[in-house]
């Protein structure tokens, strides 16, 4: 940035810009801890610590560069130095999984998500999170890298052994439900994909 | 019924099913995106904001 004449008043207008962009950034940041906690009342304080962390430390983000990745890898560092819930607490069980999902539409959805959650649940850590970011945040394979501190290699055979666990949990069952029948979570999956492609 | 293509069918439905897991794993995150901002977050960085006012 150039120099201002008037120091205080650039640092001001830097600040405004800065909570601007923070504050469009919430709905993201609640979005990934929710993932990393399971629950939502500790995803949205890990959020806020998060979101307070990246306000005190906005002297050192370069205004212009992806603010996204920089306030994620802030709430994923403040997520493991907490340990506030350790990623096995995260298979959740049924109660805390009920609470935590949001009701759609299709009544058969929320099962799908569910066990779409117990599945992402029993998955190593940092495959998990490879594949949040990956297949959810819209991060690409080199944001995704950086944000995780690893390399990019790692990051592609972290989702796509992600992905390949996660479809042989669906399909077999394997999550940590007793009434569940083999192949059930991976259908209804499907269900909903052909009702998304083929109808609206 | 016919298809035209099947020599890898294993391969196509693997796809398939791939394709599926990510709509709904884009379709979970985003349920919580698209969430109202709890008025929490709005306040406490405001708090924050105001004490860097203070402060200069």
């Amino acid at each position: 940035m150039g120099a201002h004449p008037q120091p205080a008043a650039g640092d001001a207008a830097r600040d405004n810009a800065f909570r601007q962009e923070l504050t469009r950034l919430i709905p993201q940041l609640r979005a990934f801890a929710r993932t990393l906690c399971g629950d939502a009342t500790a995803a949205d304080d890990l959020a806020q610590d998060a979101m307070l962390k990246a306000w005190d430390a906005r002297q050192s983000f370069q205004m212009g560069t992806n603010m996204k990745a920089w306030t994620f890898m802030i709430l994923r560092n403040q997520f493991y130095s907490e340990k506030r819930r350790s990623w096995r607490q995260t298979q959740l069980d049924q109660e805390v999984a009920e609470r935590t999902l949001v009701a759609v539409d299709d009544p058969e959805a929320p099962v799908a998500l569910d066990e779409l959650r117990q599945g992402l649940g029993m998955l190593p850590a940092e495959q998990r999170e490879a594949l949040i970011l990956v297949g959810a945040g819209g991060f690409a394979y080199e944001e995704a890298a950086a944000i995780c501190n690893c390399a990019v290699g790692t990051v592609k055979s972290r989702v796509s052994r992600a992905r390949r666990a996660l479809q042989g949990i669906l399909e077999t069952g394997d999550y940590d439900r007793d009434n569940a029948s083999a192949g059930d979570a991976m259908a209804t999956i499907l269900a909903h994909a052909e009702r998304l492609s083929s109808g609206k | 019924m016919k298809r035209p293509r099947n020599k890898a069918p294993n391969l196509d439905e693997a796809r398939l099913r791939q394709q599926a897991i990510g709509v709904r794993l884009r379709q979970m995150f985003d349920e919580v995106v698209s969430e109202p901002v709890p008025d929490e977050f709005l306040a406490l960085l405001h708090k924050a904001d105001e004490r860097r006012s203070g402060e200069s």
